[in-house]
C-alpha cells in the first residue's frame, strides 16, 4: 500500500502544510510518496524530499503547470493512481479545487478536512462550522482526502528521498491561467503564523483598521487576520479572512479585536493555544471563547497595549 | 445562452444545529431551513448575466424531497425562469449529487453551471469540481468576479494569499463565492407569484443512479468547548496575566 501526497508550492517554496500532511499519512505506516506539479524547480523537489517519512518524490514539470490548474493536476494524479491506496493533501484552495475532481474520475466520495485519522477508513470532520463532529467510514477502494492541517503537528527535515521525474501530460485545453494578485505583506502568512490579530466590523475603516491594528502586529511579528464582516465592508483583502470559509489558523497567540464571535468564525480560530478578546460588548460570543477577554474601547485599548507592550 | 443553478436546501445560519438524544446523527426536526447562502450568489449572479443580455434562460434544480420545492419557490421569486426538483429521499453524498446533476446537464445542455462553493451543512465543498470533472468541462471555483465573453468565461477566483484569474471555454462549471455579488431580497408579490409557478418533479429513481452511500456516519458528537476564560478589567491587567501565567510578551 502507498499513499501520494499532493504538494502545494507559489513556484520557489514548498508550503509549510506538506510537512503536516506527511504527519497525517504516517497513520498507515506505509510508503509516502510527495507528487510535485511544477515548472522544473529543483529546490522544491529538494525541500520535499528533505522531510522525514518521505520515501520518493515524484516530480512532474511543464511550463503549464507553473501555475498548475485543477484540470491538469487532476489528470496528472489520476494517469499514477493505479499505485495508489490514499490520495492526500493539507485542506487550502488547491486542494479543494483539484481534488475534489480526482475523488469523481476515480468514482469515490472525497473526505474534506478530516481532523483525525483513525483505523479502517475511519475519520472525524467538522460539520456546520465545526459545531458537530461526525465519525465516518469510508467503503471506497481509494481514500481521497484533505486534512485539517493545524490538527497534525509538521514532520521534522533531514531526509534524502529519492526524486524521480515522471512523463507530464498534454495541458487541459479547456482552460487557461491569466493572472494573479499576491497580497503584498512583509507579515508573516497568516497560516502558519506564531500570533495572529484579527479585527471586526468594529474597526469602522479601512484606514483605522490599518492604523489600529499595525503597529500591534509589527510589534509581535504577528500577521493579520479579519472577520467576514470586515472583509464584506472592504476594511481588509478577502485572503486574510478567518473561518468556516476563509483560513483556519490556530497560532500560539490569537487576539480578537471587535470582533463578535460568530461560529462561522470561530470555527477558523479555536484551535488557536491562547485566545484574547477586546471588545466593547460584554455579551459579545468571542468571550465564550476566548482565555482573557477584555471589555473595553480598542481604540483606546489596542493603542494603550501596543504601547505596554 | 443557457444557465443551470443547483441550490441545496440547508438548517439556516443562524441556528446552532443539535445532536439527536441517541447521538446517531443531527437533529433537524422542525429546524428552520432555506437556501444554502453560496446559492443564492449563484442564483444572483445568474439574474444579472440575464439583466445584461448574456443569458436567455436560468433554470434551478434542487435534490431532495417534496420539502424542497420551498427553495426552488425562492429561486423562482428572485428571479429563475425554471425549476427542477429532483425527487429523492435518499442520503445523498457529493458524488451522488453529481451524477444526478450530470444527468440534468445532459438533457438540459446548459452553456454555464453555477453553483455555490460549499453548502453550509456538510461543508463539503466538492459538487461542483466533481461535476466539471464528470463533464469534462473546466471549472472556475470560488468566485468572485466573472465575466462572459463570446465562448469563455474569464472568472477571478478567491485563493489563499489573494486571488487568481483563469479563462475558461464554455460550457463550464462555476461555484460562487460570497463576494461575486450581494443577492437581492425577494419581495412578497414576487413571492406570491413564485407559488403559482409549476416545478417540474423528476423521480430519480427513473434516472438509474446508484445512490447507495459509500461513506457511512458512525457517529456525531458535539467537540470538546474550549475551558472557560476570564474577563480582565484593564490592559495592564492582561499583560500580567499573560505574562505570568502564560509566559509569553515576556
Amino acid at each position: 500500500m502507498t499513499i501520494l501526497i499532493l504538494a502545494e508550492h507559489d513556484g520557489n517554496q514548498l508550503s509549510p502544510s506538506v510537512q503536516q500532511a506527511v504527519t497525517a499519512a504516517q497513520f498507515w505506516n506505509s510508503s509516502v510518496h510527495v507528487l510535485i506539479a511544477g515548472n522544473g524547480s529543483d529546490a522544491i523537489n529538494q525541500q520535499a524530499a528533505s522531510i522525514q517519512g518521505v520515501e520518493r518524490v515524484i516530480s512532474s514539470t511543464a511550463k503549464h503547470l507553473e501555475h498548475p490548474l485543477a484540470e491538469d493536476v487532476a489528470n496528472l494524479i489520476v494517469s499514477i493512481s493505479d499505485d495508489y491506496e490514499v490520495i492526500l493533501a493539507a485542506h487550502s484552495s488547491f486542494s479543494r479545487n483539484a481534488l475534489p475532481r480526482v475523488a469523481a474520475l476515480l468514482d469515490v466520495e472525497m473526505i474534506s478536512d478530516v481532523l483525525n485519522i483513525n483505523g479502517n477508513n475511519t475519520y472525524v470532520r467538522a460539520i456546520y462550522a465545526g459545531n458537530i463532529l461526525t465519525t465516518i467510514q469510508s467503503t471506497d477502494t481509494v481514500q481521497v482526502l484533505t486534512i485539517h492541517g493545524s490538527k497534525f503537528t509538521a514532520a521534522s527535515l533531514g531526509n534524502n528521498a529519492k526524486i524521480i521525474s515522471i512523463e507530464t501530460l498534454a495541458a487541459y485545453d479547456k482552460a487557461r491561467w491569466l493572472s494573479e494578485v499576491r497580497s503584498q505583506s512583509d507579515r508573516p502568512a497568516l497560516n502558519s503564523a506564531k500570533v495572529v490579530i484579527s479585527g471586526g466590523r468594529s474597526l469602522g475603516s479601512a484606514e483605522r483598521f490599518e492604523q489600529v491594528l499595525s503597529p500591534l502586529a509589527s510589534k509581535l511579528g504577528a500577521a493579520l487576520g479579519a472577520t467576514r464582516a470586515a472583509v464584506d465592508a472592504g476594511f481588509a483583502s478577502n485572503d486574510i479572512q478567518v473561518g468556516q470559509t476563509g483560513v483556519v489558523v490556530a497560532p500560539e497567540l490569537y487576539i480578537a479585536i471587535g470582533v463578535s464571535g460568530a461560529v462561522q468564525h470561530t470555527y477558523g480560530m479555536k484551535d488557536s493555544r491562547i485566545v484574547v478578546a477586546i471588545n466593547q460588548d460584554p455579551d459579545a460570543p468571542i468571550f465564550q471563547v476566548a482565555d482573557y477577554g477584555l471589555v473595553a474601547d480598542l481604540f483606546e485599548a489596542v493603542p494603550a497595549l501596543t504601547a505596554a507592550i | 445562452m443557457k444557465i443551470l443553478l443547483a441550490v441545496k436546501r440547508v438548517v439556516d445560519y443562524n441556528i446552532k444545529v443539535r445532536i439527536k438524544p441517541d447521538g446517531s446523527n443531527v437533529d433537524i426536526d422542525g429546524v428552520k431551513m432555506g437556501i444554502n447562502p453560496f446559492d443564492e450568489n449563484a442564483i444572483e449572479e445568474a439574474l444579472r448575466l440575464k439583466e445584461q443580455g448574456v443569458a436567455t434562460e436560468i433554470v434551478a434544480v434542487s435534490l431532495g424531497t417534496s420539502a424542497n420545492q420551498d427553495v426552488l419557490r425562492h429561486s423562482l421569486a428572485m428571479g429563475v425562469d425554471r425549476a427542477i426538483l429532483l425527487e429523492t429521499d435518499a442520503d445523498l453524498q457529493p458524488l451522488r449529487v453529481t451524477k444526478l446533476l450530470k444527468a440534468i446537464v445532459t438533457r438540459e445542455q446548459p452553456d454555464l453551471i453555477i453553483l455555490g462553493k460549499q453548502a453550509i451543512d456538510d461543508d463539503a465543498g466538492q459538487t461542483g469540481q466533481m461535476l466539471a470533472a464528470l463533464l469534462n468541462y473546466p471549472q472556475g471555483t470560488f468566485a468572485s468576479t466573472l465575466e462572459v465573453n463570446v465562448n469563455e468565461v474569464k472568472v477571478t477566483r478567491e485563493v489563499d494569499g489573494g486571488t487568481e484569474t483563469i479563462a475558461l471555454a464554455l460550457p463550464a462549471v462555476i461555484t460562487a463565492d460570497l463576494r461575486l455579488n450581494d443577492p437581492r431580497f425577494v419581495k412578497l408579490p414576487n413571492l406570491m407569484m413564485a407559488r403559482k409557478k409549476p416545478i417540474e418533479t423528476i423521480n430519480a429513481s427513473e434516472l438509474g443512479i446508484d445512490l447507495a452511500p459509500s461513506l457511512k456516519l458512525l457517529q456525531v458528537n458535539e467537540p470538546a468547548a474550549r475551558k472557560v476564560g476570564i474577563k480582565v478589567g484593564s490592559v495592564k491587567e492582561l499583560l500580567e496575566k499573560l505574562r505570568t501565567h502564560e509566559g509569553i510578551l515576556v
